[in-house]
């Protein structure tokens, strides 16, 4: 079976999010990947670092962590930071749900993450920081 | 992004290119509402054919813009939605309150 990996670090600037899409969408190329499986990826990536950047460091710096791992067919991302960390996560989960609503967030964040990837897993804690994983099955391969 | 400016009448033609995720969200927000102050802009079009890339922060600018000018009775139309752009407009609900055209004429009869 094939695996390969790969951790990138980036700081908590929004100019890094395109970048960091664009990053996780190369190392799952060598699944050969259809465009949409491409853009599914780029779109639960860049939804996920949003929400470290804005919620999790609150616009402060900070460093954002990307793993990524290919085993076989499936892709599973990891988005971690070191920041406030969720209260609620089953809340946060909600469609719709946002805790800045003052900056136009329309709280579909994790909803956009669940749809378009097989799997999501947050793991938060309060002042440590929140850890977001996702995993997505290529059918193409 | 590049955001171009059209008017046609009452309506405000918003071409949008280049990704519109959280970073480039802002000044995007931005530089619409001050057009459409600017114009006295009644209705929106939004035309995404230059739009490659959008995430959940593009629901925002499009609903944020949508209640603005439905303040005063207007509507908002998009046009040219990628395939990956309409699947982020239908988890967000957006077709329940904006509609998509075939093209720009189409879509200002709608308005």
């Amino acid at each position: 079976m094939f695996q390969n990996e790969m951790k990138l670090e980036f700081a908590s600037k929004s100019e890094n999010e395109s970048f960091a899409r664009v990053v996780v969408a190369a190392f799952a190329s060598r699944l050969d990947p259809t465009l949409e499986e491409l853009q599914d990826v780029k779109t639960a990536v860049s939804e996920a670092v949003t929400n470290a950047i804005i919620h999790g460091y609150e616009e402060k710096d900070g460093i954002v962590t990307i793993k990524a791992r290919i085993d076989g067919n499936v892709l599973t991302v990891e988005v971690i930071d070191s920041g406030m960390g969720i209260d609620d996560v089953d809340l946060a989960r909600q469609p719709l749900y946002t805790s800045k609503p003052e900056l136009e967030r329309s709280g579909m964040g994790f909803t956009v993450m669940e749809s378009f990837m097989d799997s999501l897993e947050i793991e938060s804690e309060h002042g440590k920081g929140t850890v977001v994983k996702m995993k997505k099955e290529f059918k193409s391969v | 992004m590049f955001l171009g400016f059209k008017q046609r009448g009452r309506i405000l033609v918003v071409n949008m290119s280049g990704e519109l995720d959280h970073h480039s969200a802002e000044s995007a927000r931005m530089k619409i509402d001050n057009k459409i102050d600017e114009l006295g802009a009644a209705s929106l079009i939004f035309d995404f054919s230059g739009v490659n890339f959008m995430d959940s922060s593009g629901i925002g600018v499009v609903i944020g813009r949508f209640k603005k000018v439905s303040q005063f009775g207007g509507k908002v139309a998009v046009i040219n939605l990628k395939p990956q752009i309409k699947r982020v407009f239908e988890l967000g609900g957006l077709f329940k309150i904006i509609k998509e055209y075939e093209d720009i004429d189409k879509a200002a009869l709608s308005l």
